[in-house]
């Protein structure tokens, strides 16, 4: 019975490689995790506390979403960002992709110089990045005062300029794995240069090109510091509405504009997770 | 030769709920060339593995030099291990990484160098002492992974595939070497492979390993020419394999009746009850080949099995030619097929036979084994 | 694979190339070179700017001042970064060697928050470590706890529980940075310790060494690429960041990101404030320039 007893309850031994095993190991990574998400976790929690302060329970309660949905200007900020961050990732793709195919394939004069300025967006501070575009879209008089959505086209200009290198990178590491004998089969058999493209090239990339989107569009949401910089009073952003409420006043109804956005991160993440699977999304880190 | 280094008994080892080794026990003696065989997936190198240390057992012991292992890290063993991949640190010169285990050990710098010196050169890799790894190819690097081991003076040297990744030339000359130095150095070399060449040609044991379990433990001619079973007979070299019922089993002699192959006779008894169903193992290259009809293989036959026993017709359908033998592969008239080769001892005996031809064959009343599972 | 030449292709070349090589000219360097320009320049109106060659914005930044803040700035990012390195080495290390059905899923983990808005991050971690948040709640639950230990060993009891400032301080700042950039950090680290050869650790352990002396001998010199490029990926946005050390820092915690903004939408000095910018730019491209001389070394000597 003992020996039963044993047989059952006892764990298989922890071989020498089984880092992950050990308890410590256990307790840091779960430390980590905590520290990354307790944070956002009481945020969610507490934006359902009937209470106008963040520290004590005082129930449950709808009444901040009711507020946030009533409230236009963060209604109308949410849209805005949702559009810029819809048009910015469409452009991003089609021009990551053909920045992503045109350093895969081609061999041409001053190609890393192209490489490296293709990649400073990426490196450039934002701050420094936002300073360019405010600047640059004042000097050219871009005008303002447009009717929507033409007045937002200066961030999703400037959104579009970091995002697409970021498209790119994805796109011409993806196709780095691509075997260049799957093109020459395609051709053996009789495929014309477009039809290699639709039928071999573009199957293959589009792993790519979905990660790629994601990226662009969770970077075009996400940004503020560009934005700030861009944005003027009639083209106000999510995040710039939600700076200047946590700056001037902290207000319940940010914690449940918060909440929404988070899951809808939440849900972006688990739609790419059901596109590409766990390791997909994996891989494409 | 006597006594024991490494007692493996009734070994277990899980994943999940999958037995990657199931039970196994065995001993390996000190000095000896010890192969563990079998397919991919057969658990020899998760058994490889347990004795270095890297995966421990679900159950059973393990005890290396009368010493039980449990409990006990892979750097504190008296084992030291070749990889698959040679694993050499790709940051650190052929030198620096044949020191770096004397260096943990705490051996003095002269004593170090003197040793890593002898060791390079037992591989035959003097002067290339400040060569980067990625200098070199994947045959010396084998070398400086051998080297690395070696120099440890470990009670036991764990091989894992150590041949799989050379090309065929390089791993005959390796089989050589590696017998050659497991010779001169003395110490115990517990290899895994999967190529029964590579083990035939160096072992002094080998353990064959189907399914987590070891089906045979025996020399290497012993497992050729005496398998245990069907599993080692057809795993190690090439065989064809009949059914059939036991009808005759007396001490000095025994018959068994099979529907593919018709008769066949033993000149020794099978410990095996009567009308017992059994399978005939019989090597290709132990039939002999004729044209019908010229009597002498019915007169060959006959010398040592009675009329009708241990003969074959059938219709060549396939050959082919690989130099030193010829291999062909004949129907027999009742449909089943067999394969036989014949050695090419003359510059012209490929041309006797060709597709198509009638032929018949026989073979000695010795060459067939017996298999009861 | 061969590349192909553009001059053998020469319109697929210029359909691929054209709309984003004009974009990147048009949308980006143009911008650039007008902050560049700007930097040579002085202000003659109340929106004109005069571009006169003079260097007197640099000269300006060179102020004690100014490369104080720099200083700090610089300091403040490597502390980040040594930080995020300490907490996610060993997260990374974890993650490598989880079980294979769990590995996506840590990975997940960890690119969640990477994927959620920053401000929203920032805010969330605000809230918990303001004046009467949950940091705040924890650390006086110790204080009661030590106070009543003391009362029960006969000692007088501590004087009551007075909230700290955890906001509002360099403090507050590190620790907002880390939160933020601690995933940036992760996953270059995993990708390196993924494409270790799992060998090499065993073949160190075989040789006698301990998991440590293995982890300083073999990992970290074989992960240093993968290293280097966590820590690059986490100084530089460190070094410029804005939102933090604007939401979280007091008045001593600005940043040189901080003070350019004040240049553009307070003070209104755009010369000065376009000269910080492009110090700052000057300054990733010396850390990146070190980075590349680091790699470009590890190859020859690896060759």
């Amino acid at each position: 019975m003992a020996q039963f007893h044993r047989q059952l309850f006892k764990r298989p031994p922890i071989a020498p490689l089984d880092y992950t095993r050990k308890a410590w190991m256990r307790l840091w990574v779960g430390a980590t995790l905590l520290f990354l998400y307790a944070p956002l976790l009481v945020l969610m929690v507490f934006s359902f506390n009937d209470s106008k302060r963040n520290a004590v329970w005082k129930g449950f309660t709808f009444k901040y979403y009711e507020k946030a949905f009533a409230n236009s200007s963060l209604v109308d900020a949410m849209v805005n960002s949702l559009t810029i961050a819809l048009f910015a990732t469409i452009v991003s793709v089609v021009l990551g992709a053909l920045a992503g195919v045109l350093l895969w394939r081609f061999r041409f004069p001053f190609k890393s110089a192209v490489e490296g300025v293709m990649s400073l967006p990426i490196i450039v501070p934002e701050i420094c990045l936002g300073v360019a575009m405010l600047i640059f879209f004042a000097k050219i008089d871009w005008p303002t005062g447009m009717p929507w959505p033409l007045n937002l086209s200066a961030i999703t200009i400037a959104h579009i300029t970091f995002c697409f290198p970021f498209v790119a990178m994805v796109v011409r590491s993806r196709m780095a794995s691509f075997n260049r004998e799957q093109e020459e089969a395609a051709k053996d058999l009789g495929a014309s240069e477009w039809q290699t493209f639709r039928d071999i090239l573009l199957p293959h990339m589009k792993p790519g090109l979905i990660a790629g989107a994601l990226l662009a569009f969770t970077l075009s949401l996400d940004d503020f510091v560009i934005t700030f910089f861009t944005s003027g009073p009639d083209t106000v952003t999510f995040p710039v509405k939600v700076y200047s409420m946590v700056r001037f006043s902290v207000t319940p109804e940010v914690n449940a504009a918060s909440t929404i956005l988070i899951l809808l991160t939440i849900a972006l993440t688990a739609l790419a997770l059901k596109v590409q699977g766990v390791k997909g999304i994996a891989e494409t880190h | 030769m006597a006594e024991p280094i490494i007692q493996i008994r009734n070994v277990t080892k899980r994943f999940g709920k999958v037995a990657a080794v199931d039970n196994v026990s065995l001993e390996i003696m000190a000095g000896e060339f010890f192969v563990l065989l079998g397919p991919s997936g057969c658990g020899k190198t998760t058994l490889l593995r347990m004795i270095a240390g890297f995966e421990l057992p679900t159950e059973g012991e393990i005890l290396i030099d009368g010493q039980d292992m449990a409990g006990i890290p892979p750097n504190k063993r008296p084992v030291n291990m070749v990889f698959q991949s040679y694993a050499v640190f790709p940051h650190m010169t052929v030198a620096d990484n044949v020191a770096y285990g004397l260096k943990i050990a705490g051996v003095g710098r002269g004593e170090r160098e003197e040793r890593v010196r002898e060791a390079l050169q037992l591989v035959s890799l003097a002067g290339f002492e400040d060569r980067k790894p990625d200098q070199m190819s994947g045959g010396q690097r084998q070398r400086v992974a051998l080297a690395r081991s070696l120099v440890m003076k470990p009670k036991v040297l764990l091989l894992d595939e150590p041949l799989s990744a050379l090309d065929a030339k390089l791993r005959a000359q390796m089989q050589f070497e590696l017998s050659e130095l497991q010779d001169h150095v003395g110490i115990t070399f517990v290899t895994v492979t999967h190529d029964q060449d590579e083990a035939l040609s160096m072992a002094g044991r080998i353990a064959v390993m189907n399914k987590g379990e070891v089906a045979q433990m025996a020399t290497p001619s012993d497992l050729y020419e005496y398998p245990a079973n069907r599993f080692v007979a057809d795993f190690v070299g090439s065989v064809n394999l009949f059914e059939g019922k036991l009808t005759l089993d007396e001490p000095d002699r025994a018959a068994v009746d099979c529907a593919g192959l018709g008769k066949v006779y033993l000149n020794h008894g099978v410990t095996g009850p009567h009308g017992a169903d059994v399978w005939i193992a019989l090597r290709p290259e132990k039939i002999y080949l004729h044209v019908p009809g010229d009597g002498k293989a019915i007169r060959a036959a006959a010398q040592d099995a009675p009329d009708d026993h241990n003969l074959a017709r059938g219709v060549i359908k396939g050959m082919s030619y690989l130099g030193d033998i010829t291999l062909f592969e004949i129907q027999l008239d009742n449909g089943a097929k067999i394969r036989v080769s014949r050695p090419n001892l003359s510059r012209r005996d490929q041309e006797d036979f060709t597709w198509d031809d009638r032929v018949s064959m026989h073979w000695r009343a010795d060459s067939p084994v017996v298999l009861l599972s | 694979m061969a590349l192909q030449d553009w001059k053998q292709h020469k319109r697929p070349f210029a359909a691929i190339a054209s709309g984003p090589l004009l974009w990147l000219f048009l949308f980006f360097l143009v911008p650039m070179t007008i902050v560049w320009l700007y930097s040579f320049g002085q202000n003659s109106g109340p929106a004109d700017i005069n571009i006169t060659g003079t260097l007197d914005n640099y000269k300006r930044a060179t102020e004690w001042l100014y490369l104080s803040i720099f200083g700090k700035s610089l300091a403040v990012a490597a502390l980040v970064t040594l930080i995020c390195l300490v907490i996610g080495f060993p997260v990374a290390m974890a993650i490598t060697f989880a079980p294979e059905k769990w590995r996506p899923w840590l990975l997940v983990a960890i690119m969640l928050p990477f994927w959620t808005n920053l401000l929203i991050r920032t805010y969330a971690l605000m809230m918990l470590m303001g004046s009467n948040g949950y940091a705040n709640q924890g650390l006086g639950a110790m204080w009661e706890g030590a106070s009543w230990l003391k009362t029960m060993v006969g000692l007088q009891p501590l004087e009551a529980w007075t909230p700290v400032q955890l906001l509002y301080n360099n403090f507050a700042v590190v620790l907002g940075l880390v939160y933020v950039h601690l995933p940036f950090m992760v996953l270059p680290l995993y990708s390196a310790l993924d494409r270790l050869d799992k060998s090499l650790i065993e073949a160190s352990l075989d040789l006698g060494a301990g998991h440590l002396k293995t982890l300083f001998t073999i990992v970290v010199p074989l992960a240093g690429p993968g290293i280097m490029a966590g820590v690059m990926i986490t100084l530089i946005p460190a070094l410029g960041a804005y939102l933090t050390p604007d939401l979280m820092g007091g008045t001593d915690s600005q940043m040189i990101a901080n003070v350019i903004e004040r240049q553009f939408k307070r003070a209104n000095d755009w010369p000065f404030g376009a000269a910080l910018s492009f110090l700052l730019i000057y300054a990733m491209f010396i850390l990146v320039a070190l980075q590349s001389l680091r790699g470009d070394r590890t190859k020859t000597g690896e060759r």
